[in-house]
């Protein structure tokens, strides 16, 4: 006869073996999948996951990073670092590549690189017959992520048809596909911001330098810093101004804004995160500030 | 607002809840109004969402606006889609599961049902119990949610009369009674003024119980209500076969979830379906060492003895092995939009493991307003049936009211890999 134990995980707990089952759940239906590696912190989160539900034994899947060419050199560096520490496999694949291939046009040279990498993604996905991508994004950054699957379907073109889903039940996951399309995997769709930085602080996760509090030049432009880096020069009516920042969330230096902070440490940014006033990507995303849904577009286009 | 000095602790886990209502119940705003109470709106949310309000020529802030997700929905002001929400108090996190509950609403509300542990049901004081109210309430209890919250929301509107309130618990107790389901409660709200959300508010003085948030507060977690057989589905396999680590040369992982019950070193297992028997040698998790594991959690397992064992197969205690089924009842509801067909074969996916299927007999289909049962040929969406299906293999399957995890099953159609059916084991 069973006992019956009125213990329960605790929320982190509980969400760490939520995302390991998922994790498992890829790796026992597709073929052939990829996590996508950023070198940002959640995708820092997914290694350490995959550790959990796969050591001792390799990861089942190799690691992509669909580089922008306009990421800061403290996370490509971490990224390389990290991956060899793992002893995994990375594979690195660039939009600057599909740019020479003729497969993404810029508008401008200066047009920023961010959402073109949907191309690079679906370019990858091909050239290693990926049959599933796993990415850390999770449902409360943006509102069309709110409502995406688990196991999102993509078709061939790499399109999502949020109006068309397949149901999710239970924890009864759907990850077939045919040759061709293709399953995104969202292992921390159910992890907030704050719950990324008390699982990198419960497991003593080493982030790129970025993410702490430093000093670096800036622009205020329409209510974001804007970093001035060689990719993103200040124009000649801009005032610099050398400002204490941290980034929030790494991405393409185009369109990615640091915040002001002196958190330094993970338990300082924790504080900060439990008492912020501005979301994650409102405070940091220029590239969701076009309209008031422009991460559908981008998703429904291939993006992550 | 001025920074704590530390965080508080979460120690009260997690839980998941659904809310479900019609357009005009006041759904979108009583969650927006939880996220708001609880500060989980931040500022530029609120700011986009009032710049919204005001062109859309509303006097106050519409919190229903932070719950619309999709471009469609903001344009026809409706929910199409499940939506997650979520907000923590401090001791507790919350996953919302919001429902739509106009459009396909018994795929959408079966969905959002499937992994809570409590529904709100809303139900305007000016309307009072409908139809909707009774499908709603049939769908909770249908997917097993052990816990209802009544919420008699906008009784601003009837001037927070507590005759319009009792009136609606009589009424909807006398329909709840023939669902079987066991633990309701009530509870007056105003979603739009916050009253009893959060905060008790001033204009309900009458209600002596606990507000809504504290109901959730109190809520019971999945798996701690009674004791439940150990059930651990396999999902894969891990045979390091390092050269370079000779240590890991014998290694075998069943890795898994424990779905229901607990585990500890030395117990004797059971594999099913093969029967093959063993004892629990070691329980693994990111390279701890654990004495035992509980509901939930996702461990690998390391047996005593070599045992043929991979994706699919079901470890469970030695003592509470329930036998392998090659034909099963169950209660199903169709999702897809081309409708079910007796003649065709579909993948049955029950825990890990997947195997063909076909509809042997429809016994009858229910009629969700009236509950009432009616013969079926064929099932088209929406629609909720008994049938018996037959396998090409065996599973080995609970109850559903015994067990969520082993008693559900899903439904594919291989020819789209669409997944068009839910099932509940009888």
């Amino acid at each position: 006869m069973s006992t019956l134990t009125k213990q329960t995980l605790s929320h982190l707990d509980w969400l760490e073996a939520e995302a390991i089952h998922i994790l498992r759940e890829v790796a026992g239906q597709c073929a052939n999948p990829a996590l996508l590696f950023s070198g940002g912190k959640d995708s820092i989160c997914l290694l350490r996951l995959a550790e959990k539900a796969f050591r001792p034994g390799r990861f089942p899947f190799p690691l992509l990073h669909i580089d922008t060419g306009h990421n800061y050199p403290e996370v490509t560096e971490f990224r390389d670092k990290r991956a060899a520490e793992l002893g995994e496999r990375l594979i690195v694949r660039s939009v600057e590549d599909s740019m020479a291939r003729g497969t993404v046009v810029l508008k401008h040279a200066g047009e920023s690189r961010n959402k073109h990498q949907s191309v690079t993604l679906l370019e990858a996905i091909e050239e290693f017959g990926f049959d599933a991508c796993i990415g850390g994004a999770r449902r409360d950054e943006e509102k069309a992520r709110a409502k995406e699957r688990i196991m999102s379907f993509r078709d061939e073109f790499g399109q999502w048809d949020p109006k068309n889903q397949r149901p999710e039940l239970w924890n009864l996951y759907n990850a077939r596909s045919h040759k061709g399309e293709n399953i995104r995997a969202f292992p921390i769709s159910n992890w907030t911001e704050l719950d990324v930085w008390q699982y990198i602080a419960r497991e003593q996760l080493e982030l790129p330098s970025i993410y702490f509090a430093h000093v670096r030049p800036v622009v205020r432009r329409n209510g974001l810093l804007q970093p001035v880096t060689p990719i993103t020069p200040a124009q000649p009516d801009d005032r610099v101004e050398d400002v204490q920042v941290r980034f929030r969330t790494v991405g393409d230096i185009t369109c990615t804004a640091p915040v002001e902070s002196d958190a330094d440490t993970v338990d300082k940014i924790l504080l900060e995160t439990a008492t912020t006033t501005i979301t994650e990507r409102g405070a940091t995303r220029m590239d969701d500030q076009t309209s008031e849904a422009s991460m559908e577009q981008r998703k429904k286009e291939g993006y992550f | 607002m001025s920074a704590p000095e530390h965080l508080p602790d979460i120690d009260n886990g997690l839980l998941r809840f659904l809310t479900c209502g019609s357009v005009d119940d006041g759904k979108s705003t009583l969650i927006g109004r939880l996220l708001f109470d609880s500060k989980t709106i931040l500022a530029d949310t609120l700011n986009a969402i009032e710049r919204t309000s005001a062109r859309r020529g509303m006097s106050a802030v519409d919190l229903s606006l932070l719950t619309d997700g999709l471009q469609a929905e903001r344009e026809q002001g409706i929910t199409i889609d499940v939506a997650y929400r979520y907000f923590s108090t401090g001791t507790r996190k919350y996953i919302i599961a919001d429902a739509p509950g106009h459009e396909q609403y018994t795929r959408n509300m079966v969905t959002a049902a499937s992994t809570a542990n409590l529904a709100i049901i809303l139900v305007d004081a000016r309307k009072g119990v409908l139809t909707q109210t009774r499908r709603h309430s049939y769908l909770a209890s249908l997917v097993g949610i052990p816990h209802l919250l009544v919420a008699v929301n906008k009784m601003d509107l009837v001037d927070y009369d507590q005759a319009v309130f009792e009136r609606i618990r009589a009424d909807y107790l006398a329909f709840a009674d023939k669902l079987g389901i066991r633990d309701v409660r009530f509870i007056p709200i105003s979603a739009l003024n916050g009253d009893m959300i959060v905060d008790r508010g001033s204009r309900l003085g009458w209600y002596a119980g606990p507000t809504l948030l504290e109901i959730l507060e109190a809520a019971p977690a999945a798996h701690t209500e009674r004791a439940e057989d150990f059930r651990f589905p396999v999902q894969y396999v891990c045979r390091p076969q390092d050269a370079a680590n000779p240590e890991l040369h014998d290694y075998r992982g069943f890795m898994g979830r424990v779905e229901s019950g607990e585990i500890a070193v030395g117990d004797a297992v059971s594999v099913l379906p093969s029967g093959a028997t063993s004892r629990v040698k070691a329980i693994e998790l990111g390279g701890a060492r654990l004495e035992r594991a509980i509901h939930e959690q996702s461990v690998t397992l390391l047996l005593e003895d070599e045992i043929d064992i991979s994706r699919g197969d079901l470890i469970v205690k030695a003592a509470e092995a329930p036998e392998p089924v090659k034909q099963i009842d169950a209660t199903l509801c169709w999702l897809s939009e081309a409708p079910l067909s007796p003649a065709r074969t579909y993948l049955v996916r029950h825990t890990t493991r997947e195997v063909k299927a076909k509809v042997a007999q429809i016994a009858h289909r229910v009629d969700v307003n009236t509950l009432a049962h009616e013969p079926a040929a064929q099932l088209a969406m929406n629609d909720i049936a008994r049938v018996t299906l037959k396998l090409a293999q065996p599973i080995v399957a609970d109850a559903y009211a015994d067990n969520r995890a082993t008693g559900a099953f899903i439904v594919i159609d291989e020819s789209t890999n669409n997944t068009v059916g839910a099932g509940m084991i009888a």
